[in-house]
């Protein structure tokens, strides 16, 4: 469904993405995990058109994506729940979802747009509570929600999700991840870029591990969770730790 | 009290109109964070071309208006598209000398089209002036003060009520999050140029009646509007109201009571006031930028 091959992003000068090539099959719940730094956002921006420049490949549905704008790009099927979730804070909940909506409302799909609404009201019942509230007097989480439902709103077939886990309670990020578990079930493609690797992992199909701009490990994800290097550098763990284990 | 009342009739009708100009600036502000310098000179321009399409093509009043507010959103299309979107780099400070040159060309440009005299056109319906416990209220009067009230009405449905609106509120919050949602930011800035400057036409159009039209008369009502955008709360369409009509009311008070050499400098003193006192204005937030 998405190919990314060889791309390279720069900064002015300086080289943020060294040449990387992942793959997102229909279907597929994909973790990305890297350290601060290493990258991952850029790739987002790259896939979601915020950023001019790139060089290589990104295909989506067999198609180039290169030069589009992030609304063309939308419109073309990915979705983007931004870090730090940027909902519109003083707009009411429901005007933030129905905004969510904008192209399917430009493409005059009236029926479907009610009908996601009432699916994402069942999905996160706190939003519709709260419907008419300012989105931002919502909590973190509920916010977050938000971010996701408004992203649904626009009927994407690939949902892209920059750090979902961010500044929210243990509880709350495992409520989010199930509902992504739940959205993979219902046929919807995902990719997922954590720090929270450990969880991340643990609900995907396959990961990749992006390190300064270069992806240093790929495979399933049960693989990756039972990698030294991986357990290492990313699920908190020393040499020491492992080595008196055995 | 008949004197009193009859300063406080004109300050109202100059309020409206400061009104109308401040909504311009504040919402153009809203949309793309800048202060467009030229705005008066949108005003100009639908006074002038309403003295073209109403008194040289004679064409009916009500397409006059139309053509000539009409004709001022273009000249915001058309300035949008040349001068601003063309920048490479859109820092505050390019942009707002920018549009600083635009009123400069725009005035220049008037010049030539419509000479340095000053024009007039008759009230928009011959009607005996009203008088109201003595003083007396012109009909004119009454005509800005109902457009002006439908112009705020209508902008306050369409932010409110229409798809369009909010996703121009949005693009207004974050740019970034709306292009994500699959708003086109681009066009939104180019929609709130136009209405802003069509808006400041439309206010040119109302008060072509009660003042001379000439090249040069957008500057001061630019900047008087200015004065009420800042002492509303720049970015507030309920600040630009009020904004406005205070404007208007303590300046025709100051040249009833005071002097007449006072008229102008009322509004730049209220502006230094309100920026010692309270610099987000009166009904704006606490979080004010300088650039």
């Amino acid at each position: 469904m998405l190919k990314v091959r060889n791309l390279k992003c720069y900064y002015g000068r300086i080289m943020a993405i060294k040449g990387v090539s992942l793959s997102v099959r229909q279907g597929e719940l994909i973790t990305i995990i890297g350290a601060n730094g290493s990258g991952k956002s850029t790739l987002l921006q790259a896939i979601c058109g915020l950023l001019p420049g790139w060089e290589g490949e990104i295909l989506f549905e067999e198609e180039q994506i290169k030069g589009l704008d992030p609304p063309a790009i939308v419109n073309r099927g990915i979705c983007l729940v931004p870090e730090g979730r940027l909902i519109f804070g003083p707009l009411s909940v429901m005007d933030n979802l129905k905004l969510g909506a904008y192209t399917m409302y430009r493409k005059k799909r009236h029926d479907r747009i009610e009908q996601d609404l009432s699916m994402i009201m069942e999905l996160f019942p706190i939003l519709k509570e709260r419907s008419r509230q300012a989105a931002g007097t919502l909590s973190g989480g509920e916010q977050q929600m938000l971010a996701i439902g408004r992203a649904l709103m626009a009927r994407p077939r690939l949902l892209v999700l920059d750090e979902p886990s961010m500044g929210l309670a243990p509880l709350l990020v495992e409520k989010i991840l199930e509902t992504l578990v739940n959205l993979k079930e219902q046929g919807l493609t995902i990719l997922l870029v954590e720090q929270n690797a450990q969880a991340a992992l643990k609900i995907s199909d396959r990961g990749y591990v992006l390190e300064t701009g270069k992806m240093v490990l790929q495979g399933r994800s049960s693989d990756l969770l039972a990698d030294v290097e991986v357990k290492r550098a990313y699920l908190g763990k020393d040499y020491d730790e492992f080595y008196e284990g055995e | 009290m008949e004197e009193l009342l009859q300063y406080l009739f004109s300050g109202i009708t100059n309020g409206a109109i400061y009104a109308v100009i401040a909504l311009g600036f504040s919402m153009l502000y809203n949309a793309t964070d800048l202060i467009n310098f030229a705005h008066g000179e949108f005003v100009m321009l639908g006074g002038l071309g309403l003295v073209t399409f109403w008194t040289v093509f004679n064409l009916p009043l009500p397409v006059a208006f139309i053509l000539a507010a009409g004709m001022g959103g273009f000249a915001g299309f058309l300035f949008e598209r040349l001068a601003i979107r063309t920048v490479s780099k859109p820092q505050p400070i390019v942009l707002v000398i920018i549009t600083v040159g635009a009123s400069i060309f725009l005035r220049g440009a008037a010049m030539l089209v419509w000479g340095k005299d000053a024009h007039g056109v008759p009230d928009f319906s011959s009607h005996e002036p009203i008088d109201i416990f003595g003083a007396t209220l012109l009909v004119q009067s009454l005509w800005i003060l109902g457009i002006v009230l439908i112009m705020v009405a209508g902008l306050h449905f369409f932010y409110n009520r229409t798809l369009t609106g909010k996703a121009m509120q949005a693009c207004a919050i974050n740019k970034r999050a709306a292009w994500l949602t699959g708003i086109p930011a681009n066009k939104m800035v180019l929609l709130a140029f136009i209405i802003s400057t069509s808006l400041g036409a439309a206010a040119g159009v109302i008060i072509a009646p009660v003042t001379m039209c000439s090249y040069d008369m957008g500057t001061m009502l630019g900047l008087k509007g200015f004065c009420a955008a800042m002492l509303g709360g720049l970015g507030s369409l309920w600040g630009a109201l009020i904004g406005g009509f205070l404007l208007g009311s303590l300046e025709s008070l100051g040249v009833g009571f005071f002097s007449s050499g006072l008229k102008d400098a009322i509004a730049f003193i209220l502006l230094l006031l309100i920026l010692y006192i309270r610099p987000q204005g009166i009904m704006g937030t606490a979080d004010s930028k300088r650039f």
